[in-house]
Formats: structure tokens, C-alpha cells, sequence
């Protein structure tokens, strides 16, 4: 059955990749610049981040030895624009993770065990849902101080509950059809069963929410490095590229217009991705 | 009709207790609340009697309690920097919040919503795909970039307007223009949505087609079913104009709640931070209230079903 499903959205994939959409593929295509730039960042850029030349300070784009100027230490706009987009597309990658992983098993708890679990998770969810994320993340990091990982922890946090009621919904739904019954009927453990039987069926319109969380948590982490509260120098993010740009936004604006770039095309292609795919895998999400 | 009132009241209750334990929790969590006042070179017998003064020998359930106490009795802490307290600090910023955060939030109902069902009956014409980029542009152009371009276009290139402070009307120009845009994007695209479905519908098909004009048509049976999802995004918004304000007033350099919270949580100025976070939860749960109870009017199955229930 997973096998020939399997081989049955090969099939399909591979008769319609000439049908991929320019938008889609062009946003497919920026995203993997990103992922090889956040894997080789320090590899590429031609000057380390933190390097000074305070010979050329402020100097603008589109000289041979600085593409993208410099800051007004003389750091290469460029090379730090790799390493923030290595720094920022981990915390996105390490916190969309997370949620996903959090929002889903409390998804499957509350479908499992219903009565009490269930809506303990639903308060739960209503809560995240109704609080803006942004000051409840602030409160956090007002009370504990900051640091990389507490960062993309907290980050974690954001759209666990949006994962979680679509995975509570969708197994509540599974644990009615007959492939749940029949494998439980077969003495199936619990685990295994929402694992290897219902996790596999829902999972499209999981990677879809994905798409929806993934850009969120890229401008929620670069508002906060861009109010000075997310990542610390000498460490970058783009949003704190950004925030650090707008000191310099008369003399020097392209210290500021790289990183946002950056940001707007990274955001709208994991959008255009996204609505593609909704297309493709959940007609029911529309 | 009652019992949804009810039902409505005790979730909103419900969501200021998680509030009020969200904090108690994470200010636990963080440290020894006496070492973080007094700091640690206070002598022993100091950090003791603070101990002693505030119950922080007391079990942690009845800490619990007394916490509740004292929120409920308005007492908020005083700010670590100056000394006052910190719902005193939070409230003199409110006005100048309100100033960028209503004229905002009415820009955004005005262009927004006209857009939204305009873009809807205009399928495919120009204006609707002026509203779907928009709303595209709303989503991926974070407010921090989109106040930093028009400071570039407005404050640094032409020059009309200032780009920060709050010295006259014109300085909140820019600010109210970055809260409004965005926000306008989203609704006109929500709006765009929820009158689609609506016209989608089978009563739609038969109105028109007993013969009402369509003017009439989209008056008095599109619009007023559309309403109520355009409602719930609206009672969002107003829920969360001071999580909004937050960059935008950091931007322009505006004294209101937003910059106050980001000044506090920089210095870890706790009392300050817990009291705008009960703020934002007060502002959330009424405006919820707000949209439920509008929904009672707006949505006559409810009326129904809670005169049943």
C-alpha cells in the first residue's frame, strides 16, 4: 500500500515536473541558494564577517572588492549577509522543527486520550493562539536573558498550537477509517500506529502549515534581533543586520537594503512554495 | 444567549489566569526574585528579611496565591530603573500608543474593507490583483523593513517628513502609515476571501435568480454574511495594536507602551514587562469579548441556538 502509493506520487511527479510554474520554480531555486549559502556560508564570502578594512568604510556597492559595500567598520556587507542568512535560516530551521515536532505530539495526545489530555491542549492552544507571540517571547527573554539556543527554543514555541490542531483533527478523523482500525485490530501499540500509519497520511497538509509557520518564524526572529533583543553581536542575523543598518540609513543605506531583500524574497518564496504545494497535496486546505 | 455569554466570560477569565501563571512561572523560573532586586552583594541577613517581607519563604502554591492577590489588588511592582510603579509608567504611555494605534486601525478599516469586497465582486480585474499583491507585500515585507523604506523615500530622499520623535502631527505620519498599510493588505485580502465564500453560496444563486437585483443581492445578503469572519479579524487587530505598535514606535523613536516594553525587557526591568504583558492579555480578552458579543448580533443562528440551550 505505501509502496505503491509511494511509487504512484513518483510517477505522477515525474510526469508533471515540466508543469512546475516559473514562480514555483524560481522560488524553489532561491531557497536552495539559500540552503547552499547557509551550509558554506564562511566557505563563500570573501571576507570573514567580523574582518575590518578601515580604509574603505562605508563604501558603497558594486566596487570590485566589496560587491555590496561595507558597514562603517569597513566589514563586507556581502560576507556578512552569508553568515545572517546561515544564522537566521538555523534558528527558522531549528524552531520550525521543534514546533512541528511539539504542536504534533500534543495533537496526537489529545486525539489518543481525549477527555481531560484533550482539553488540556485545546486551552492550551486557545492560549497560544490568543496571545500576541511577540510579548509573550519579549516577557521571556526580559526574564531569562538571551542566548542562541534559549533563542531558537523560544522560537520553538511559535505555531506548535496551529500543528497541533490540525494533527488532533486529522487523527481524531484517521482513528475512524479502517487502515487505523484494522492495525490496532492487529494489536498494533498506540506509537505505532500514529507513527508509522496515521503520521504518514496527514503529513502533506502537516509540510503545508510548515510553509505557512517557517516564513513567520523568520520575521519574528529578525523583529526581534532588529529591536537588539533577538541574536547578539558579534554574532549576525539579518534582522540585526537591518537594525544595525538604520543607524546608517542617510549615509549608507544598502547596510539595511540587503539584508531586508533578503528577507522579503526568502519569505515569498517559501510562500509561493507553499500555496503550490497546498494546491498539489490538500485540495480540503484551501 | 445567556449561556454563551456565560461560556464566553469564563474562557476569557480562563485566558487571564494562564496570563497571570505564565508570568508567576517565568518569574519564578528566572532566579531568586530577592537576588535580583537587592543583587548580589546584599548581605545575608537583607536578602533574609526581604525574604521574610515578600513571603518567598512561603510554599510556592500559596506564594502562588498571593501573587494573584496582589495583581488583582492593582499592585504591578515598581519599575527597577526609577523606582515608580510600574502600572504608573505603563499608564502615562498609553495615549501617546493610542494616538498612532486608533487613526491606524482606522485607515486600515477604511481602505482595507472597501478594497476586500471591491477585489471580491471585481474578480480578476485590476483592482483585484492590486489587492492580492498587496496583501502578498503585507505578509513578506515585515513592518521594521516597511518603516525603514518609507523613512529612506519620505524622510531621508524627499524630505517631506520627519523620520522620529513626536514633537508635532507630522511625526506621526509615517508611523501610522507603516501600521496602517500592512494592516490594510491583510484585511483586504481576508475580506477578498470571506466575500468569495459567501457569493459561492447556494442562497446567493437563488436570490439572484428569484429575481433580486444584484445591488441588492450583495446589500443585503452577501455583505451582512461576510461580516461575521471580517468581525473576527477585526477584534484580532484591536487585540493586538499594542504587540503592533512594538516595532513601529521602536522605529520612529515614539514614546508609547510598544517602546516602553522594549526599553524594559533590554533591562530587564521586570516589573515593568509583567505589567505590559497583562496589559496585552486585558486588551486581547476584551476585544474577544467584544467580537462575541457583536457575533450575537450579526449571527442570528446564535441568538437561536442559545435561546435552545
Amino acid at each position: 500500500m505505501t509502496d505503491a502509493t509511494l511509487k504512484d506520487t513518483a510517477a505522477r511527479r515525474r510526469i508533471s515536473l515540466p508543469a512546475i510554474p516559473v514562480s514555483v520554480a524560481l522560488a524553489i531555486s532561491w531557497i536552495l541558494a539559500m540552503l547552499v549559502i547557509a551550509a558554506f556560508a564562511e566557505k563563500i564570502a570573501p571576507y570573514g564577517f567580523t574582518q575590518l578594512d578601515l580604509r574603505n568604510r562605508l563604501a558603497a556597492p558594486g566596487n570590485v572588492a566589496h560587491w555590496l559595500g561595507t558597514d562603517e567598520l569597513g566589514r563586507d556587507v556581502l560576507s556578512r549577509l552569508l553568515v545572517s542568512i546561515r544564522i537566521s535560516l538555523l534558528i527558522a530551521f531549528g524552531a520550525t522543527a521543534i514546533s512541528a515536532v511539539v504542536g504534533t505530539t500534543l495533537g496526537f495526545l489529545a486525539a489518543h486520550f481525549r477527555g481531560a489530555v484533550e482539553q488540556l491542549v485545546l486551552m492550551l492552544t486557545d492560549f497560544q493562539a490568543s496571545m500576541p507571540f511577540l510579548i509573550m517571547a519579549l516577557a521571556v527573554l526580559a526574564f531569562f536573558g538571551n542566548s542562541l539556543p534559549l533563542l531558537i527554543g523560544l522560537m520553538g514555541l511559535f505555531g506548535w498550537e496551529r500543528y497541533a490542531r490540525i494533527a488532533r483533527g486529522l487523527a481524531i478523523s484517521a482513528n475512524a477509517q479502517g487502515y487505523a482500525a484494522a492495525v490496532r485490530q492487529l494489536a498494533a501499540t498506540p506509537s505505532r500506529i500514529y507513527l508509522r500509519h496515521i503520521l504518514p497520511n496527514i503529513a502533506s497538509t502537516l509540510i503545508v502549515s510548515t510553509t505557512l509557520v517557517f516564513p513567520e518564524v523568520i520575521l519574528m526572529e529578525s523583529g526581534l534581533s532588529f529591536l537588539g533583543l533577538g541574536v547578539q553581536p558579534p554574532m549576525t542575523s539579518l534582522g540585526n543586520m537591518v537594525g544595525y543598518g538604520r543607524e546608517y540609513l542617510t549615509r549608507a543605506p544598502w547596510i539595511m537594503l540587503a539584508p531586508a531583500t533578503t528577507i522579503v524574497i526568502t519569505t515569498l518564496a517559501v510562500s509561493v512554495i507553499g500555496d503550490w504545494l497546498r494546491d498539489r497535496l490538500d485540495p480540503t486546505l484551501q | 444567549m445567556g449561556r454563551y455569554f456565560a461560556i464566553r466570560i469564563g474562557r476569557a477569565a480562563l485566558t487571564i489566569v494562564l496570563v497571570v501563571t505564565f508570568a508567576f512561572v517565568v518569574l519564578r523560573l528566572s532566579g531568586d526574585p530577592a537576588l535580583m532586586i537587592l543583587g548580589p552583594e546584599a548581605p545575608p541577613e537583607v536578602l533574609a528579611a526581604f525574604r521574610k517581607a515578600w513571603g518567598l519563604d512561603d510554599p510556592i502554591w500559596f506564594q502562588y496565591l498571593d501573587y494573584f492577590g496582589a495583581i488583582a489588588k492593582g499592585e504591578l511592582g515598581r519599575s527597577m530603573r526609577d523606582g515608580r510603579p510600574a502600572i504608573e509608567l505603563v499608564l502615562e504611555r498609553i495615549p501617546a500608543t493610542l494616538a498612532l494605534t486608533l487613526p491606524a486601525f482606522a485607515f486600515k478599516v477604511a481602505l482595507g474593507i472597501p478594497a476586500g469586497i471591491y477585489a471580491a465582486l471585481h474578480r480578476g480585474s485590476a483592482i483585484d490583483r492590486a489587492v492580492m499583491i498587496a496583501a502578498v507585500a503585507g505578509f513578506t515585507v515585515p513592518s521594521f523593513v516597511l518603516a525603514l523604506l518609507l523613512v529612506l523615500v519620505f524622510a531621508v530622499q524627499l524630505g517631506w517628513l520627519p523620520s522620529g520623535g513626536q514633537e508635532s502631527w507630522r511625526h506621526a505620519i509615517l508611523p501610522i502609515a507603516t501600521l496602517g498599510l500592512g494592516g490594510a493588505a491583510v484585511l483586504a485580502r481576508f475580506t477578498r476571501s470571506a466575500m468569495l465564500e459567501v457569493l459561492g453560496q447556494p442562497y446567493i444563486r437563488t436570490a439572484s435568480a428569484k429575481g433580486v437585483p444584484w445591488r441588492k443581492v450583495v446589500t443585503s445578503h452577501a455583505l451582512p454574511n461576510a461580516a461575521i469572519p471580517t468581525v473576527t479579524i477585526l477584534g484580532f487587530m484591536v487585540g493586538t495594536l499594542i504587540a503592533g505598535a512594538v516595532v513601529v514606535e521602536s522605529v520612529f523613536a515614539w514614546p508609547g507602551v510598544g517602546r516602553l516594553l522594549v526599553v524594559a525587557v533590554a533591562n530587564r526591568d521586570l516589573a515593568v514587562v509583567q505589567c505590559i504583558l497583562l496589559l496585552v492579555a486585558l486588551t486581547m480578552v476584551t476585544s474577544n469579548l467584544i467580537v462575541d458579543f457583536l457575533y450575537g448580533f450579526l449571527d442570528p443562528r446564535l441568538r437561536a441556538k442559545g435561546a435552545h440551550a
